[in-house]
């Protein structure tokens, strides 16, 4: 039957699956569905590499695989080396990369192999100047050992090595900003995204596709399991990330700022939206939340200020 | 036979290895500087500088990194190529497990050098033995000459057998000291090593794949035991292919330990490395004043060569191991493997270990004429000292 | 109703599938984590109301498995081999087409 037009027009994500079901990722995982996007945008001719993380599991234990593209597992540190790597023997082969008909290097990690132990190698990447995307899935703790606290971790929650107890042990340093680091590097390409607004990220993705030499993409994606969240608001919470300004959607593209989201005219929504779906933030007191909420606003405005002056 | 002119030229054992993976045409080299290891990889950014050969050079910015762009080459097809030493080997290691779980054919240059602290960057031959468990091959170059043809040895076992290879070398001793290097021209390097025929290359998308996912304990124990039979089956393919060697350059490496004037020797000195031209040296002292000795060099250490081994201790009395090494709580590593590969056979030479030249500490034709005295006495049933003599030890 | 775009691809991979073990631990069949049945671990399952379905494909965009896929008509249809019921898709339904009702097996 024809698509009628009006329903054409509303979808705007390939219809094309690259990522296949049967994969054991929890329910509601914001990561699987963030590799299934990354998936829909390049296609089968996309080299991906995966450290240790959540993904590792999702993307299927031998001889099982949930990928319908190639896929490179490796260590925890070294995503940013492996890509490289895998460019230098593309290009040393005369294989074209990037670019609307090369081939796709993707690395795939999560914060922690990002933020902390792959921080070295992300860096030595962005550096040298390699035609490959490097994406950072974004689930706020080490979710695949069990929901420990990475430097990805915000201020005020709760993680199995920062539990709350009578001693109010929790996480008391704010979210490091990793794409702050990478845009250091001045970095052709740099976006955060959500798994709330896939278009936003798919046109991101092929941005990143296009624009020579190495891309970053920070994904926010919501995990029920460590947030302690209901798995049906997987979504809502990355939406209200965004609409809190806790994770604004931004680009970084030749040295100029752009905020995607949310708009930059009104007030974001208050922080609690987002804090009370989530049973990791249920320890914070009400100076918690004050801390968390002036800390928000003050990286928002930071950034409204980047946009405004390098925009 | 050989009937080619070679080119000579009088390079340090690290231009030797650099000259190597030239000509071995290598496609991806990623490495990080480290003394005594640094001058390969200039070497070969000059030849790149120089439109000397067509390679992608990943600087990277740790030998952590360096081994993990090589693997990521590595599984993308490309002939891959590093160098390091040392702390540079120790940080690598996770990844070197890595390169041998993957089955990708790397091959590195490892210069020995001792472990800090205290700081040091001479001869010592713990870092490299320190990996052995990480399912490489190691090969330890004597001289200048077999570190060039060890490096094209390497990469061909490696292909063949899908594992990584090691060429060792020791520092300065081999890494900055100019000898003759005789080197086989291109055409002829290139019909022994003809262009790599990869196991899997991540650039085939006619059917997706992944490598390296997680293996179950229903699976995983199978992997370990291809990995295995992949290194029993390696010492088939290193005779074969040393013994290819020698029939087109003239050089032939068909043993994996090469023995010298062990004929009707009393005792041999075992060893590994620079050390061993060293030995021989003295071998020839020892033997105008009628001693019968003889020296065996173990040229592969992984796989370790437990048949040539039985039957050099058949044919003598004693064994002199000779280590520039130590592993702590126990004695010199060649030590326990060479007992461990005798033990159970009919083969019960005295086999007697010498903790020697730790941290570049000078070993001489002298030292070994007094290490031979300590093996003579020792086979006469004399009084010696223990059994584990740390010989240069300052006493007091 | 349309057959789950997967049917294929469990043929595939049960034919093709051996005990032969790869080197290096190569997976050399694409896809075939379909094999898993993930719809087993369901506690809820999405009820699906067609009269008021707009066609949005929220629910088809947000699922993570992905475990729904549209007919010929771009109805969405829950392949509940491997629908694992987080209830993304009803919780982000526009219409309340879906809503999660507990699994009765």
């Amino acid at each position: 039957m024809e698509v009628p037009d009006e329903i054409k027009k509303r979808l705007t994500l390939p219809f094309e699956e690259h990522f296949y079901a049967g994969h054991t990722a929890c329910q509601g995982c914001g990561a699987s569905l963030g590799l299934r996007y990354v998936l829909k945008a390049y296609g089968r001719k996309t080299i991906v590499v995966i450290p240790a993380c959540c993904s590792t599991i999702i993307a299927g234990a031998w001889p099982y695989s949930t990928l319908d593209a190639n896929l490179f597992h490796t260590a925890f540190e070294t995503t940013g080396a492996v890509i490289s790597g895998v460019e230098a023997a593309l290009k040393a082969r005369g294989i074209k990369v990037k670019g609307e008909d090369g081939v796709m290097v993707v690395g795939w990690a999560g914060d922690g192999g990002t933020a902390d132990i792959g921080l070295q190698a992300l860096s030595g990447f962005i550096e040298r100047g390699h035609d490959a995307v490097y994406i950072m899935y974004d689930n706020e703790a080490y979710m695949n050992t069990g929901i420990q606290r990475s430097s990805s971790t915000p201020y005020g929650a709760w993680t199995t090595n920062t539990p709350g107890g009578k001693r109010h042990f929790l996480e008391r340093r704010h979210k490091k900003k990793v794409i702050d680091i990478v845009i250091a590097h001045r970095i052709p390409y740099a976006a955060t995204a959500s798994d709330a607004y896939p278009e936003d990220f798919l046109r991101k993705l092929k941005k990143a596709q296009k624009t020579p030499g190495p891309s970053f993409i920070q994904l926010f994606a919501p995990c029920p399991t460590g947030w302690r969240s209901p798995t049906d608001k997987s979504i809502e919470l990355a939406r209200l990330a965004v609409q809190t300004a806790y994770f604004p959607l931004f680009e970084y593209e030749n040295g100029r700022y752009r905020i995607n989201m949310p708009s930059t005219k009104k007030d974001p929504k208050p922080i609690e939206e987002f804090l009370k779906l989530q049973g990791r933030f249920k320890y914070m007191t009400k100076e918690d939340v004050e801390t968390l909420q002036s800390w928000v606003l003050a990286e928002w405005e930071r950034l409204k200020k980047l946009a405004e002056v390098f925009g | 036979m050989s009937g080619y002119e070679p080119i000579r030229k009088v390079i340090s054992g690290n231009y030797a290895a650099a000259y190597a993976a030239r000509d071995a045409r290598v496609q991806v080299v990623a490495a990080y500087p480290i003394t005594p290891q640094t001058s390969i990889i200039e070497k070969i950014a000059e030849f790149i500088a120089n439109g000397e050969a067509d390679i992608q050079y990943v600087p990277v910015e740790s030998e952590h990194s360096a081994m993990a762009a090589c693997i990521g080459a590595s599984a993308t097809g490309a002939r891959a190529f590093t160098a390091t030493s040392a702390q540079g080997l120790a940080l690598m290691h996770e990844m070197l497990h890595w390169a041998s779980g993957a089955r990708l054919p790397i091959v590195m240059v490892d210069v020995n050098r001792a472990m800090a602290p205290p700081w040091s960057v001479w001869d010592d031959q713990t870092d490299s033995l320190a990996q052995r468990d990480t399912g490489w091959m190691q090969f330890y170059a004597e001289n200048n000459q077999e570190v060039y043809d060890g490096v094209l040895m390497a990469f061909k076992v490696a292909e063949q057998v899908n594992l990584p290879a090691m060429v060792v070398e020791s520092a300065f001793i081999l890494s900055h000291t100019y000898d003759v290097v005789e080197m086989i021209p291109q055409k002829l390097v290139d019909e022994f090593l003809p262009p790599r025929e990869p196991l899997y290359d991540l650039a085939d998308f006619s059917r997706p794949f992944s490598v390296g996912a997680l293996g179950t304990p229903d699976d995983y124990y199978e992997f370990r035991y291809k990995i295995a039979r992949a290194m029993e089956d390696a010492v088939k393919v290193i005779r074969d292919v040393g013994k290819e060697f020698g029939e087109r350059f003239g050089r032939d490496y068909g043993s994996m330990i090469e023995l010298y004037r062990t004929e009707d020797a009393d005792f041999v000195f075992l060893g590994l490395g620079s050390l061993m031209g060293t030995v021989k040296q003295a071998v020839d002292v020892l033997r105008e004043e009628g001693y019968r000795v003889g020296a065996a060099k173990v040229r592969w250490f992984r796989p370790f060569p437990k048949r040539e081994l039985y039957e050099l201790a058949k044919t003598v009395d004693g064994i002199a191991v000779l280590d520039r090494n130590y592993s702590f709580g126990m004695e010199g590593i060649l030590f326990t493997e060479t007992k461990a590969a005798l033990y159970g056979t009919d083969a019960h030479p005295l086999v007697r270990n010498y903790i020697v030249g730790l941290g570049g500490r000078d070993f001489t034709v002298k030292d070994i004429r007094n290490v031979a005295s300590d093996m003579m006495k020792a086979m006469e049933g004399g009084e010696t000292s223990e059994e584990i003599l740390w010989y240069h030890l300052k006493r007091g | 109703m349309a057959e789950s775009p997967f049917k294929e691809d469990i043929e595939r991979v049960q034919k093709e599938y051996s005990e032969k073990m790869t080197l290096g631990a190569v997976a050399v069949i694409p896809g075939s984590s379909v094999v898993n049945k993930t719809g087993s671990w369901r506690v809820f399952m999405p009820e699906f109301n067609k009269d008021k379905c707009v066609r949005c494909f929220l629910c088809y965009i947000y699922c993570p498995e992905p475990a729904i896929y549209l007919d010929e008509e771009n109805y969405p249809v829950f392949d509940y081999d491997y629908c694992k019921g987080c209830g993304i898709c009803a919780n982000e339904c526009p219409t309340k087409a879906i809503v999660m009702v507990r699994e009765t097996k």
